[in-house]
């Protein structure tokens, strides 16, 4: 039995709904409805009605935008996040609707008792088949054959990107219509297609909001999320047509349902990303809760799955597995609304698979970072990452942002990426989230390492810890620096910190300084005098 | 039982009083306690850069100053972590073992080691909002964590439960990180602040008069942000009130 | 070297150390009660899906009848619902962007989620199951399994061509959190528990 039980326990967050700013909460509910009238959050839906709504009315407040991307230099994320904490609009609604989806993911997890071994069991199934990559990749490809896929490789994102135009370009499409695809966004595909003339529709609502506003996805699951309804107005209303004040959201969505239609029907070509692929049967298994991937796969008669080589599992009853964490860990949702499992064409059309490796077999050897190759995209460690959900993800100016992407994207482009890793508190939630137990928060704290030893971290910082070592490992020098004298003491808050910048004092208040260190109170009470009792009040 | 007492740097700078409760505490369980005179810092602030080998030097000193104890115990989760997870720049003698092995937390070895039962000296008739400092919590274990679907546990709030009058508030957000971060507060000092903004408004809005934590980092960083934004919280270390701190 | 060979010969020289063996997967106890038929429609309707019961004696499609009846166009792949648009006689998926109501059959459903299955065989034109405005969904409450986990153990997914869990209507909500029905698919999903042989009867 634990203590616990005696202790009172006062619940302080339930008359505010949960919610740190409950200024956001918006009494009009908009949400669907059950059949018998309950209120729906299934999807990436919010448990509550959540707006950043202005207070005063047309008070807007513009979108901040992204990290400055310039060539290979290193990503200034602190620089992005903090134009994105300068809406605060902008960034409560984005906190409060990813934290809300981090409930929604904890109610579901602790609705299934087998929850942490389900966990376990799917680490270590995409333990095994990474440890046989190649055997499955193999078995993987000569099933799809059999069933009459057209199967390519590619080995990096312009060469993934050369195949499907090739393929388009065989077969004289001039629109192809895609659902949203992590792999894409990492290939440029979509900036590539730009340059061919052939048009490229993304079929997710968020993703389609994103592309009309020439803007990468912010995150995994939900690629708007950083958008507001008034900026998703604006975006429609420049690009579509619609009534630029009218951001119902209901109405947003239906305009976007009746502008892309007539694209899918008119659509030469469909593309959708994969998130399991099955070497037993060569099935290619995608999850939306929009049915577009099924649009872009039933409706054209040309078919291209995008997949990376990460994505393969050994067998079909894996699924039981994966599917029960997947919807759960994203969403909340015990499953989405559509999952699709692709193996032969329809008659009459083509089938192709393209499995791209684009680094991924290099960093199979990677000691220390090989497991991030289980990522099954969930997005789960970003709704629980409190400095994603105050950045907003494209302050990280990288396709995968949050704790997954600090210890991917360094994979890509050390340089221009090697900021990432420190921006992170290495809290460790992210790790807790995984749904196949990537011990994200250790690869931070290794890829730090592994950053400093080839001097990828900037000199400054470098240089301060070195000196920061040389006082700490000195007696002497430590205690001359800290000093005795109030005085010196003054002076610490620079020194506690490491850091010449005062940056500390910015946006919090120094700490009081006491009136002298444990260290000189030791010194004056206790030297000679062991276990004296007597001197216990000396600072009160 | 000999027990080397180890004050982390802002303990001894910022909080010398958390020391003293410390020292005390242990004491009047009638315990050995040494507090090595030329100790410095664990070596974390390097190590969390990922500035390794200019930690070596701090981490071998740690090790010279606290070899021979039976145990060697901290007021803080973060830098017990560091020791027994993170003190890897130096070659792993047996002594370097010894001394990382034996490291404890102070509410883990009361908890843990000691297994108090009570603390007949303490009282503290206040609404508390208990701060779990990330490393204490993932990293050496003090408590389940809210995203993990195990049996729930709190060796801190077991330990509170022994002192009369303590209530404990329940936050909308029970562990999230406050923003701290070590180094991450001043090279990310934006982010950090407004995490630790938010932390002090969830704790102040559950009704919390005092905010407790087991890491004197964690509410030094908190209390600078409830200054800076006018919450009206005080702050204290876990050790404070178990060594009979009346507020 | 072919991008293929590269790739088999990267990872073949990056193996990564150590055993990592397959592991068994263990039958999960049910989380759901014995009566599939309720935890099922208790579920799907949690996904935004419509169920109904039938009422022996009754029409079984009078939750859909208002709908049937006022639809232009219905594609029904079922004996129990006559439609007015022939699917064998499609020429191209697209060319049912004019569907109302699509009525199809399920193969099987899951009560842990409130799924239905559905392969190239029941919907005989995929694509009728998304550009159909309203989905009705014909399942025999003997079909009813009781977790996804048992579904991954039959043999349907490893023989379609093409097999799709449709857990409610297509939905989104990437605009503020507001969940909406109808985002590109079908607006709402109705499911009728009727039994296979009831066209017969």
């Amino acid at each position: 039995m634990s203590a616990q039980d005696d202790l009172r326990v006062q619940d302080g967050a339930s008359d505010r709904d949960g919610l740190i700013h409950p200024e956001i909460a918006k009494p009009a509910d908009e949400s669907a409805r059950s059949q018998d009238g309950r209120r729906l959050d299934h999807a990436e839906a919010t448990t509550k009605p959540l707006s950043a709504e202005p207070q005063a009315a047309r008070a807007r407040e513009p979108q901040p935008r992204g990290a400055k991307i310039r060539g290979d230099r290193p990503i200034d994320q602190a620089e992005a996040a903090e134009r994105f904490l300068a809406a605060p609009l902008h960034q409560k609604a984005h906190d409060e609707r990813l934290w809300d989806l981090r409930k929604k993911r904890d109610t579901a997890a602790f609705g299934i008792p087998e929850w942490e071994e389900l966990r376990e069991l799917a680490s270590q199934i995409k333990a095994h088949t990474l440890s046989r990559l190649d055997e499955y990749l193999e078995q993987f490809e000569a099933q799809a054959k059999a069933n009459g896929v057209h199967v390519h490789w590619a080995a990096d994102g312009a060469a993934h990107n050369r195949i499907v135009h090739g393929i388009l370009k065989d077969h004289g499409a001039r629109s192809l219509i895609k659902s949203k695809s992590m792999l894409t966004e990492e290939c440029g595909f979509r900036h590539y297609m730009a340059t061919t003339g052939i048009e490229v529709i993304e079929t997710d609502l968020g993703e389609r909001i994103q592309q009309l506003d020439n803007e990468e996805p912010s995150h995994v699951v939900v690629p708007a999320v950083h958008k507001t309804r008034f900026d998703v107005a604006a975006v429609f209303a420049k690009t579509m047509g619609t009534d630029p004040e009218n951001d119902d959201a209901r109405y947003l969505a239906e305009s976007q349902r009746m502008h892309t239609r007539p694209l899918i029907l008119e659509a030469d070509a469909g593309l959708t990303g994969c998130n399991f692929a099955i070497a037993e049967t060569g099935t290619v298994v995608t999850c939306t809760n929009e049915g577009n991937a099924d649009l872009s796969g039933n409706v054209p008669k040309l078919l291209i799955h995008s997949i990376g080589i990460e994505k393969l599992i050994p067998r079909i009853e894996h699924l039981g597995v994966f599917l029960r964490l997947l919807a759960r860990s994203a969403l909340g949702s015990p499953i989405t609304q559509y999952t699709s499992h692709f193996r032969k064409p329809r008659p009459g059309t083509e089938m192709h698979m393209v499995l791209v490796d684009n680094g991924r077999s290099e960093r199979l050897g990677m000691e220390e970072f090989w497991t991030s190759l289980k990522c099954i995209r969930c997005g789960a460690c970003m709704n629980t990452c409190p400095v994603y959900r105050r950045s907003g993800g494209l302050s990280y100016g990288a396709t995968y942002s949050g704790p997954i992407g600090l210890i991917i994207d360094p994979t890509f482009n050390k340089r221009k990426y090697s900021t990432l890793p420190f921006s992170s508190t290495m809290n460790g939630s992210c790790t807790n989230v995984c749904p196949v137990k990537i011990n994200i928060h250790e690869q931070i704290f290794a890829w730090r390492k592994v950053l400093a030893e080839e001097h990828q971290i900037p000199l400054l910082k470098q240089g301060m810890m070195k000196a920061a070592g040389q006082v700490l490992s000195r007696p002497a020098a430590y205690r001359a620096a800290i000093g005795a004298a109030d005085s010196a003491l003054r002076a610490l808050p620079r020194f506690a910190v490491y850091n010449p910048l005062n940056t500390w004092g910015k946006g919090r208040e120094m700490p009081d300084v006491p009136r002298q260190s444990f260290h000189a109170w030791y010194k004056q009470n206790r030297m000679g005098k062991k276990n004296d009792m007597g001197k216990k009040d000396a600072l009160r | 039982m000999r027990i080397g007492l180890f004050v982390p740097c802002y303990v001894d700078a910022f909080e010398p009083e958390v020391g003293i409760a410390t020292l005390e505490l242990l004491e009047r369980f009638g315990l050995d306690v040494e507090y090595p005179f030329d100790q410095t810092c664990c070596g974390q602030p390097m190590t969390n850069t990922g500035c390794h080998a200019e930690a070596a030097a701090t981490e071998a000193l740690f090790v010279r100053n606290f070899t021979g104890f039976d145990y060697v115990v901290t007021p803080s989760g973060s830098c017990a972590h560091q020791v027994r997870e993170h003190l890897t720049a130096i070659p792993q003698t047996e002594e370097v073992k010894a001394v990382r092995e034996r490291t404890f937390e102070l509410v883990e070895f009361l908890h843990d080691i000691l297994k108090v039962e009570a603390f007949p000296w303490a009282k503290f008739p206040h609404k508390v909002a208990y701060h779990s400092n990330c490393n204490a919590l993932r990293g050496i274990h003090h408590a389940k964590p809210s995203e993990l679907n195990k049996p729930a546990y709190s060796k801190p709030l077991d330990l509170l439960a022994k002192v009369p009058g303590v209530e404990v508030v329940k936050l909308a957000r029970p562990d999230e990180c406050c923003g701290f971060g070590g180094t991450f507060s001043v090279f990310e000092p934006a982010v950090s602040a407004k995490m630790g903004y938010d932390k002090v408004a969830d704790q102040a809005q559950a009704g919390a008069d005092y905010v407790v934590s087991a890491d004197s980092s964690c509410l030094m960083h908190q209390k600078g942000c409830a200054d800076r934004v006018g919450v009206p919280l005080k702050f204290i270390h876990i050790a404070r009130i178990l060594n009979g701190a009346a507020a | 070297m072919s991008a293929r060979e590269t790739t088999l010969a990267t990872i073949r020289k990056n193996r990564p150390a150590g055993d990592h063996p397959l592991p068994e997967i263990p039958l999960f106890a049910p989380l759901v009660g014995d009566d599939l038929v309720a935890e099922f429609g208790e579920r799907l309707k949690r996904m935004g899906g419509r169920v109904a019961d039938v009422v022996p004696g009754e029409d079984p499609f009078a939750s859909v009848r208002e709908r049937l009846e006022t639809a232009k166009v219905i594609a029904s792949t079922v004996p129990e619902i006559t439609g007015n648009r022939d699917l064998a006689r499609v020429a191209l998926p697209r060319d049912l962007a004019d569907v109302d109501v699509a009525v199809v059959r399920a193969v099987f459903g899951v009560a842990e989620t409130g799924s239905v299955l559905f392969t190239q065989e029941q919907l005989q034109v995929n694509s009728v199951a998304y550009l159909a405005q309203h989905l009705v969904v014909l399942l025999d409450p003997a079909d009813i399994l009781d977790t996804i986990q048992t579904a991954y153990r039959r043999p349907d997914f490893a023989q379609a061509s093409y097999a799709v869990l449709h857990t409610g209507p297509s939905a989104t909500a990437d605009i503020e959190g507001v969940l909406i029905h109808g985002a590109q698919g079908v607006r709402s999903l109705t499911v009728i528990l009727l039994p296979r042989n009831s066209a017969e009867q």
